[in-house]
């Protein structure tokens, strides 16, 4: 039974074609069911009601989870966090309506960092999600419980949203493959906002060729969504070739920096002189404003942030704390709901809106935003692909940087300058430490070329089939 | 020392649009309580806003009633503050970047002689934004009721630059904007729905000073005269203030009408703080020129155009046509019974005086009225062929707007045409004069007022039928013979 687990979704969905879902979707659930008490990857999944439904669609009705923080119609979805806990969702997503009508069936709904702040899942409400190679460690964050329930083999694959990385540090860390598509490539209807004009959703899969299958069916405009894009989709299986043959590749090298961990930036260059073999070019790029992002992302993204969570008061869903008068009942609730980071967070976003001082920190992070994003228009004029490590170190202890919020944010430092300039870009698993833990590297490419970080992921993968590898548990 | 009142006024219009600012729900007034909502308009979490282009082309069109200058690129913005009616803790609206910029309303009013004079009055912008729900608090012992079907309906809001410097013109700013509005049919313009709502803002200076007094905003302002009467109080208190040496404070006022005062609602130290910021669910985008221009061509005549055209082309007084034209449904009224071949001064005569009278007596529209345009031109024509005089004129038009039937009806109905038989009032005329020997006698020692006497007494013997002209003139034939 273990086997089917252990199948891509390429190969799931070909067995589903043959002999339906329902022997898949029983492995599943036997398998979820015994590891999840361990790894704490899903916040809600109910064996007794996943059963296959006769299905034609392409996926067939194989099992695809979804972080808590995409909204399904019936069920209950809460972020995380105790301010929400009991509210059901009363509309799908268009990324649900879109699953569903390909035919998955919606299995686990997937722990998270609170709201999507962290990049360790540690701030989920509900507990920590745990490392599918290490349980003592992280699985990163924020979609560490959909990085972690692919990797341990709980799910076929996982919907994970990316804001500075949370779709792509915990695939790197979980050795799996994470896509954050172009802002406006995927409508954001339906997930319940951080920074909107951050935010992605985009699939977390055992392979690059289960990404490309996912992001053809999450992609297009949304009449919904005002910042989905109205272009096209190709097909993205068309750029599954193996061929790198004259794709240049650029090497960032703001992106090689003193902190990083040594393992990780040595599996990242083996993986440049490999492409080199396969026929592609590596040259070193510069992206000047590199530095600038983590800074500059903690004044942007928290104050969409600050406004975002306003909603959150009592009044309408989710909790609330009974008070005699609104003020104590606002006070009560919010302080009651949310935990210690989504405070800080909140905090720090209405600090910079503030009059006096939203010129000097909101429009000033504005400006630099745009002068991040014309470092890599500069850049992808002389290259197809960027190549960087996902994160600078591979997963950490757990309570290893709770109490260094700083340290922690710059788990993002090679991911969030992807997010201010709206590109796309993807995780692959790239090598493994000495210890045996995952290592990811990231790809970017310009705006709506996700085919290229298709093509130059699987060309990797397959070469090396790194992803083959899997963590007993 | 003499002070100047300083006013500027901010104007929100609910647009009349079927659908609301950012979502599909319906913008019926009165239904049952949130029934109107949705997950966007109710701000559920993942919801997104989408804008609705039939509402940006109606604040559009008032941009350009208003001679706005209307943006080539605009933006949302969010405003945040926290209130049960505001689902999403944020309202969106529009800070830097509003559809319409710079505008001006040329008014007419009074000045303090009573002489009409034209007035220019800036127009500071006009924005986009939505409406918040409301809180209901009556009848619920436990707490308070929020109901969302107003959340989300488009408002424009109408900000005027402080050049207004009396309540007069204030009220006629509003009463000139109001026709406007009605006139393009962007919006009901309904006080008491809500469907237009006025704030004020008002300051105090020495005459002849140029720098600004501090200004208190006052807000519950009901109705045109309410906000007239209301900025006279804050004048007067203002000025008390500032002469015996105290300061105004800057802040936010309620009109309490039932006692005929402003009290403080909130000061400057406990504003909000909005932290506007742009939407980022609503990204900036451009107006084609050709967008603007097919709108432009949509306008019908403006109030003012209107009453010019009155004028000039039927001749009665420009008083009378710019009374006419403040109601879009009166000056069509009014056009329509001119058509039908009244002319055009007894028309306006008629509209202005009698029937605005008989239905503002009943508080009703003239589009409900009883009386259609054909038929008030059908008793006016009743009136100049000398069929009827004007007081049973005015008594069979009550009895038209009560019943819808035709002057000829009612007259025929009730025996009221007017007697014109030259005997038959000779006749009255003798036995009057037989009756009245006194009368008689004045008259002829001089005294004109003795003629009143005698027309009254033929009109009795008549009952009131007789044509006034013909008594008079056959009484004066035969006292003098």
């Amino acid at each position: 039974m273990t086997d089917l687990c252990r199948l891509t979704l390429k190969e799931a969905t070909d067995l589903a074609k043959q002999d339906g879902a329902q022997s898949l979707l029983n492995a599943f659930s036997k398998r979820a069911q015994a590891l999840n008490p361990k790894v704490n990857a899903f916040l809600r999944f109910d064996p007794a009601k996943i059963e296959a439904s006769v299905n034609k669609a392409p996926l067939c009705g194989v099992p695809v989870s979804i972080k808590d923080n995409i909204c399904i119609d019936g069920r209950e979805v809460t972020c995380a966090s105790r301010i929400l806990a009991g509210h059901v969702a009363p509309y799908d997503a268009t990324v649900i309506e879109k699953l569903k009508a390909a035919g998955a069936t919606l299995f686990g709904q997937c722990n998270m960092d609170e709201f999507a702040f962290g990049s360790s899942c540690e701030t989920s409400a509900i507990g920590p999600c745990k490392h599918p190679w290490d349980l003592a460690r992280v699985p990163g964050g924020s979609s560490g419980g959909s990085a972690a329930a692919v990797a341990a083999d709980m799910t076929l694959a996982a919907l994970g949203s990316d804001t500075g990385g949370s779709i792509r540090q915990p695939a790197a860390l979980c050795g799996v493959v994470g896509l954050k598509p172009t802002y406006g490539r995927v409508s954001r209807y339906g997930l319940i906002a951080f920074g909107s004009s951050f935010d992605q959703i985009g699939p977390i899969t055992k392979t690059v060729e289960d990404a490309a299958i996912l992001t053809n069916i999450l992609s297009g405009h949304d009449p919904k969504d005002s910042t989905s894009a109205p272009r096209s989709v190709p097909d993205f299986t068309q750029a599954l070739k193996r061929d790198v043959k004259g794709l240049r590749i650029g090497l960032p090298k703001e992106y090689f920096i003193e902190g990083i961990d040594p393992e990780v930036e040595k599996s990242v260059r083996q993986a440049a002189d490999l492409y080199k073999k396969l026929g592609a070019t590596v040259q070193t790029i510069s992206l000047p404003h590199t530095e600038y992002s983590v800074a500059v992302y903690y004044i942007v993204a928290v104050a969409e942030a600050s406004s975002n969570l306003g909603r959150f008061d009592g009044v309408e869903y989710g909790l609330r704390v009974p008070a005699k008068e609104l003020r104590e009942m606002y006070f009560e609730t919010r302080d009651q709901g949310f935990g210690q980071e989504a405070k800080r967070r909140i905090l720090l976003g209405t600090f910079v809106l503030s009059a006096g001082y939203y010129e000097a920190y909101y429009l000033k992070g504005q400006k630099v935003r745009t002068l991040i994003r014309q470092d890599f228009e500069k850049a992808f004029r002389e290259v197809d692909v960027i190549l960087s490590p996902t994160s600078p170190t591979p997963a950490f202890k757990i309570g290893e940087k709770t109490a260094d919020p700083l340290a922690m944010y710059l788990s993002d430092i090679f991911t969030i300058p992807a997010n201010h300039a709206g590109i796309p870009a993807m995780s692959v698993p790239c090598g493994f430490t000495a210890s045996g833990l995952p290592i990811g590297m990231q790809l970017m490419a310009r705006p709506f070329e996700e085919a290229a970080l298709f093509r130059a992921g699987y060309a990797f993968e397959q070469e090396t089939g790194i992803y083959k590898k899997k963590p007993t548990l | 020392m003499k002070y100047e009142p300083v006013i500027g006024l901010e104007v929100h219009v609910q647009l009349k649009t079927r659908s609301k600012l950012f979502c599909a729900c319906s913008t019926e007034f009165g239904a049952e309580g949130n029934r109107h909502t949705c997950p966007v308009c109710l701000g559920w979490p993942g919801s997104l806003p989408v804008v609705n282009e039939a509402a940006l082309a109606l604040a559009i069109r008032a941009g350009l009633a208003l001679n706005c200058k209307v943006a080539e690129r605009l933006k949302f913005d969010r405003k945040n503050y926290f209130y049960p009616d505001l689902p999403k803790a944020y309202q969106i609206s529009q800070y830097d970047m509003p559809v319409n910029g710079k505008g001006e309303l040329l008014i007419e009013t009074k000045a303090p002689d009573g002489a009409l004079v034209e007035k220019t009055i800036g127009i500071t912008r006009a924005h986009l934004e939505e409406d918040a729900g409301k809180l209901l608090h009556e009848g619920i012992p436990d707490g308070s009721l929020v109901d969302y079907n107003r959340g989300g309906i488009p408002l424009l809001e109408i900000v005027s630059e402080p050049d207004l410097r009396s309540p007069q013109e204030a009220y006629d700013y509003l009463t000139a904007l109001k026709a406007i509005l009605q006139c393009i049919e962007i919006s009901d313009c309904d006080m008491e729905k809500g469907s237009l709502r006025c704030d004020a803002n008002v300051s105090v200076r020495p005459e002849g000073q140029e720098k600004f007094g501090t200004k208190a905003e006052i807000k519950n302002l009901n109705s045109f005269k309410m906000v007239a009467k209301a900025i006279q109080y804050e004048i007067d208190r203002q000025t008390e203030l500032v002469e015996s040496g105290e300061k105004v404070v800057q802040e936010t006022r309620l009109w309490n009408d039932a006692k005929g005062v402003t009290f403080s609602m909130r000061s400057k130290e406990e504003a909000h703080d909005y932290r506007y910021f742009p939407e980022p669910d609503l990204v900036p985008f451009t107006l084609s020129k050709e967008t603007v221009a097919a709108i432009r061509k949509t306008l019908p005549e403006l109030p003012r155009e209107r009453a010019k055209r009155f004028v000039r082309d039927f001749g009665i007084s420009s008083y009378d046509a710019a009374v006419l034209v403040q109601e879009k449904g009166t000056a069509e009224f009014f056009e329509a019974c001119v058509s039908a071949g009244a002319g055009a001064k007894a028309a306006s005569k008629w509209v202005l005086n009698d029937l605005l009278a008989i239905l503002n007596e009943k508080n009703s529209a003239i589009g409900d009225c009883l009386v259609k345009p054909d038929a008030l031109a059908g008793l006016i024509r009743l009136t100049e062929s000398q069929t009827i005089n004007s007081t049973t004129a005015k008594a069979v038009l009550i009895d038209m707007a009560a019943t819808g039937k035709s002057a000829d009806a009612i007259v025929k109905e009730k025996g009221l045409a007017q007697v014109a038989d030259t005997g038959l009032i000779e006749r009255a005329v003798e036995k009057a004069m037989a009756a009245n020997p006194a009368s008689v006698a004045d008259f002829r020692a001089g005294k004109q007022k003795a003629l009143g006497a005698l027309v009254g007494a033929v009109m009795k013997e008549t009952q009131g039928k007789a044509n006034p002209k013909m008594v008079n003139e056959i009484l004066l034939k035969k006292l003098s013979s």
